[in-house]
């Protein structure tokens, strides 16, 4: 074991290079290339059974890679087992001990490392304060509230200074109004230490909020890298437009006007928008539901559009509306005046929640 | 990375000092401190391997020797692990080649077989069983073939779990997959001058074992249909008692359930003939009932006890808890949601117990009955203590081989058949258990009440269960009562002789004098049993951490093997450890050796068992969080999953140590005048018609194992999560006897 240093630690680059994983015939990870900026936190974002979990465990070394190499801060850590790579983890059920109380289980993998009792106590004690809970250690897990055992956890990963620090869906044991202020933390104890994250989660919302970049895995290989304002604004595909937010999807008709730009027509509606070189003629075309407003029927340039369903939810509106390019749905900011069921509106669109993709 | 000594250095260190000092046969005396150092030992038997390839012309060592050198190459500095790996795997494969192969080809007649001394000569050497030398050279070989597994990358190149899979496998090929095979050879030899086919045919088809003129006539039939028909009518018998049960504790409002529950502790403790001797002297010659029938009416009863009767009573006595045990869980796994949506569907409770209760809970019966059949098949105190004329094949198997007859090939044959009949239902309940998914067995996200009996079927199961009880409870009370009485039928005083006899102490100027007759077995039942509960304990647990948390190839297989070793029948794997151990190159019959290593691999699979069992509730990410947080495997398993199964290991230990004490039906082969125990003793006096030392024999080892689990629990100490305690001394055994499928 290498002695650790004072300081903070220390930031390292991740690099998979060609790495799959195979289980008998069953492809869980697809060939794929990665790297993780030193000092970023990165969420592998993904539907369950995508592989971004089984990604994970091979960077973490639970799981050895079936081809490729993993790189961790230039050295290659691909047949090293999980002890020996200096990464740490924090479980989705938080995997602490029951049978040690809360100093102990910090202290664990410093003992596990050779520290003498005494000095990984201390430094046990150190970062419970760092993750605010002080004066925590003689307790049992059990006797944590979940979000406390989440800090535990946290705590017990960062304490060995890792490399790389990985989480494993972590807030899905949580309620949802715990998950929102743990995840605000996460990414202030991660952009105060500067250590690199690499973060899963099935939770799209979850992954916009902490992300420096977001790797969208879809059947066992990369969908789409970006930052969450590029998923979001510019989906490569409908089903990372899908999956970064509510979504309809309908066909369209792509005239060019220049390399990036174009024109769509849907029915009696043009549109134009940005797109990224993509020949003229049939697209997807992709619509965020808030990018729909609803207008008198009689304007020029909108779309006809019949009122399905109507629903109340507070601070908005949402419609389900029949048209003539296939069935909307529609998220409007004022839901003061409910539209009718069977009620005839017109239908324009924000050109900044509109995308174009290969059909 | 960095060259350095590991554990694989200090294993080949073990190894040489195995070969170069330590004597390699087993000395006629034991080891002892002025044999120990055995380089030069002028006679060839008593020298290491070394001293007997250097100074005895015993070439057949040089190999072994080559195989330790080969491995020392690979401790060089600056190899890469895959040379090391390969060093490593050569050295030990060579070396575990050589051993056995000289222990297998030369025997204490030179060579082991006709054909080698055709093709090689007279050897004009031989040798004897293989001593500490040879064992210890044996491990360390096995220990550095699975290191170099691990460094050539397999296991996922962790050094612990290929040492543990290679511990595990070595010592089931060495002690159940060889004495079995060994017995099946013995099965399918012809004596000379007779063809395989015929004497097949004569030895499998012979009226002693197939004989049906019992259906025509006053002669007796066949063992096989014997045992057949008395193990289908007990297993139906307890399953229908055990299920009268299971439903009065679960599903009534009984008030007395915790002591129906004690009832399901009886059989764990006690000895396998104590049901057998409470019904002799019930219902025995000079039994209460035929004194009284005799003395008022004059009726005789004579000796319907004795034969098949007798035999069917005692076992239904003995299973029926066991069937209870298995029935509780399968009745309680029955959802009560389904029971809900029943009644909602506007069922009557007749018909919803009738449509969704009881169909749901076949597979569980068939499960109880198919255990209770191999526990029948393979009972052996009850059917010698009241068998009588009729031959059962575990009584016929001990018959063979005991007094003047020891006609092995007989004994072989009979062991063969009740192997296939136990293996058939083994495969039948585990293709039972196998399919039992629609019974919820989490307890999880299953809410609502379970729904109370149809009247019909309570009255039924109140009518059954209710005398049984009675008549269990009278049972045990009398067998334990015919200790305290002079002569049982016709002098009736209270005394303590028998104990006096069994247990008395006498001073003399010499100091404390055991002089009871029963001390010298029951000290030797006593540290056998506690040595073997440790080992076992460790094995088994062992074996159930690498079957539930490593993948490796051959891993099924492994847990296969294990769990066969379950349902092998006591007196076969009694015969075959005879047949098997009194020549080398493992010459252990006589020792006390073979007794542990019986007592160890006939209880294996409960520890194994109670640890997958307790593996199965605890998380994986524990392991794995450990695994982060730098530690080795061995830690992980002494840090963090062996304080989490402490009541497998409790129940490991306490299972292991009183099955020890308990069991008769292989150690009866295996015990010598030198190693007498206890069991052994006690039946030996039943048979003899001496009950009253048997039963105060048998009163005091109950005490006693009471006393064991007593101080086996407080010293393992419960397991706290939490501050509340949990986890309860009765539960952790209940759930012992649930995990066991077959005892015998």
């Amino acid at each position: 074991m290498t002695a650790q240093t004072a300081s903070g630690p220390r930031a390292a680059e991740v690099r998979l290079r060609n790495v799959s994983k195979r289980y008998g015939n069953v492809t869980a990870v697809k060939p794929l290339d990665l790297t993780i900026p030193a000092g970023s936190l990165v969420t592998l974002l993904g539907p369950s059974g995508c592989g971004k979990t089984t990604l994970l465990r091979m960077i973490a070394g639970l799981e050895r890679v079936s081809a490729g190499e993993i790189l961790i801060g230039g050295r290659d850590v691909t047949q090293l087992s999980a002890g020996e790579r200096n990464v740490s983890m924090v479980f989705q059920s938080y995997a602490l001990f029951p049978h040690m109380n809360v100093l102990e289980n910090v202290a664990y993998g410093l003992i596990s490392g050779g520290a003498s009792k005494k000095e990984a106590h201390a430094r046990a004690e150190d970062i419970l304060g760092l993750v605010g809970l002080k004066g925590f250690g003689p307790r049992l897990p059990s006797e944590m509230s979940g979000g406390q055992q989440q800090r535990v956890a946290v705590a017990r990963a960062l304490v060995l200074k890792p490399d790389v620090l990985l989480f494993d869906e972590p807030l899905s044991n949580l309620d949802a109004r715990l998950r929102r202020s743990m995840r605000e933390e996460i990414r202030a104890l991660q952009q105060t230490l500067g250590v690199t994250v690499v973060y899963v989660t099935h939770d799209q919302s979850e992954a916009l909020a902490v992300s420096d970049t977001i790797v969208v895995m879809r059947s066992a290989e990369i969908a789409q890298v970006g930052t969450p304002r590029e998923l979001y604004g510019a989906p490569d595909n409908v089903f990372v437009a899908t999956f970064m937010g509510e979504a309809n999807h309908v066909k369209g008709v792509l005239a060019t006007t220049s390399v990036s730009t174009g024109v769509v027509s849907l029915d009696t509606l043009s549109i134009e928008l940005h797109h990224r070189d993509l020949p003229a003629g049939q697209v997807d075309v992709v619509i965020r539901p808030e990018a729909i407003r609803l207008v008198a029927p009689d304007g020029s340039g909108c779309l006809r559009a019949t009122v399905r369903t109507a629903t109340y939810m507070g601070a908005h509106a949402e419609y389900n509306l029949d048209t003539p390019v296939g069935p909307l749905f529609c998220i409007a900011p004022e839901a003061s005046s409910l539209r009718r069921v069977g009620e005839v509106t017109g239908v324009m669109l924000d050109p900044g929640g509109v995308f174009a993709v290969r059909a | 990375m960095r060259h350095r000594l590991d554990a694989s250095f200090w294993w080949w260190m073990a190894g040489l000092v195995a070969v170069c000092l330590l004597p390699w046969n087993m000395l006629q005396d034991g080891l002892r401190a002025d044999n120990a150092l055995a380089l030069f030992a002028t006679d060839a038997d008593s020298a290491s391997a070394l001293g007997q390839a250097l100074f005895h012309r015993r070439w057949w060592f040089w190999p072994v020797l080559a195989a330790q050198a080969l491995a020392l190459a690979s401790f060089v500095p600056s190899l890469s692990k895959g040379t090391r790996g390969r060093l490593l795997l050569g050295g030990g494969w060579l070396g575990i080649a050589s051993v056995v192969a000289q222990g297998w080809f030369i025997g204490v007649h030179g060579w082991s077989y006709d054909a080698l001394t055709q093709t090689f000569g007279d050897l004009d050497d031989r040798q004897f069983g293989m001593g500490w030398g040879g064992c210890m050279t044996f491990v360390a070989f096995v220990a550095l073939a699975t290191t170099g597994l691990a460094l050539r990358g397999r296991f996922g190149g962790d050094r612990f779990v290929a040492g543990a899979v290679g511990l595990l496998v070595a010592s089931i090929l060495i002690f159940t997959v060889w004495p079995v095979l060994t017995i099946l050879g013995q099965a399918l030899t012809a004596p000379a001058g007779q063809s395989t086919a015929t004497m097949f045919l004569e030895r499998f088809f012979q009226s002693k074992i197939w004989g049906a003129a019992c259906l025509y006539s006053k002669a007796s039939c066949g063992a096989a249909w014997n045992t057949l028909a008395l193990s289908i009518a007990t297993a139906t018998a307890c399953t229908l008692l055990g299920l009268a049960f299971a439903l009065i504790v679960t599903r009534t409002g009984f008030r007395f359930k915790q002591m129906l529950r004690l009832l399901t502790m009886l059989p764990i403790i006690t000895p396998p003939f104590v049901i057998g001797l409470g019904l002799i002297l019930i219902f025995g010659r000079s039994g209460l009932i035929n004194q009284w029938l005799g003395g008022l009416f004059g009726i005789e009863l004579g000796r319907w006890i004795y034969g098949f009767n007798g035999v069917w009573l005692a076992q239904v006595f003995s299973f029926t808890p066991t069937a209870f045990l298995v029935l509780i869980g399968v009745v309680q796994g029955i959802s009560p949601t389904m029971e809900e949506a029943s009644q909602t569907l506007r069922a009557s409770p007749a018909r919803t117990f009738a449509r969704i209760t009881f169909p749901l809970m076949l597979p569980g019966l068939a499960n109880a009955w198919l255990v209770v059949f191999i526990e029948s098949l393979a009972d052996f105190g009850n059917p010698i203590l009241l068998g009588g004329s009729m031959g059962v094949l575990s009584t016929e198997i001990f018959f063979a081989v005991v007094g003047a007859q020891a006609d092995f090939g007989r004994a072989a044959t009979l062991a063969v058949v009740l192997l296939i009949f136990a293996l058939v239902a083994f495969f039948a309940q585990r293709s039972i258990l196998g399919k039992r998914s629609y019974v919820s067995m989490t307890g999880k996200g299953d809410g609502g009440l379970a729904q109370p009996l149809p009247a019909r079927v309570k009255y039924a199961a109140f009518a059954v269960a209710m005398p049984w009880a009675a008549l269990t409870i009278f049972v045990y009370l009398l067998a334990l009562a015919g200790g305290f009485v002079k002569v049982w039928g016709r002098d009736w005083t209270p005394t303590l002789s028998h104990f006096g006899r069994a247990f008395s102490v006498e001073w003399t100027p010499h100091g404390l004098l055991w002089s009871g007759g029963a001390w010298g077995s029951l000290f030797t039942t006593l540290t056998l049993s506690a040595v073997a509960a440790p080992i076992t304990a460790l094995l088994g647990l062992l074996a159930a951490w690498v079957l539930s948390r490593q993948r490796f190839a051959g891993r099924t297989l492994l847990e296969f093997a294990l769990m066969l070793t379950f349902c092998v029948p006591g007196t076969v794997i009694g015969v075959a450890y005879i047949l098997t151990y009194n020549l080398p190159p493992v010459e252990i019959t006589g020792t006390a050796i073979i007794l542990v290593v019986c007592f160890v691999f006939r209880n294996l699979p409960v520890g194994v068992r109670s640890g997958l069992a307790a593996m199965s509730q605890l998380d994986k990410s524990l392991d794995e969080a450990s695994a982060t947080l730098r530690a080795s495997t061995f830690r992980t398993l002494t840090h963090v999953v062996l304080p989490l199964i402490k009541p497998a290991v409790v129940t490991a230990l306490i299972y292991s140590f009183v099955r020890a004490m308990t069991t008769v039906s292989a150690v009866i082969f295996l015990t010598s005048a030198q190693h007498e125990m206890a069991t052994v003793f006690i039946i030996n006096r039943a048979i003899n018609g001496d009950y009253g030392i048997a039963i105060a024999y048998s009163t005091a080892l109950i005490a006693m194992m009471m006393i064991a689990i007593g101080i086996i629990q407080l010293a393992v100490g419960e397991r706290k999560l939490g501050r509340r305690a949990t986890g309860d001394g009765p539960a952790t055994l209940l759930q012992a006897t649930q995990v066991t499928g077959a005892r015998a």
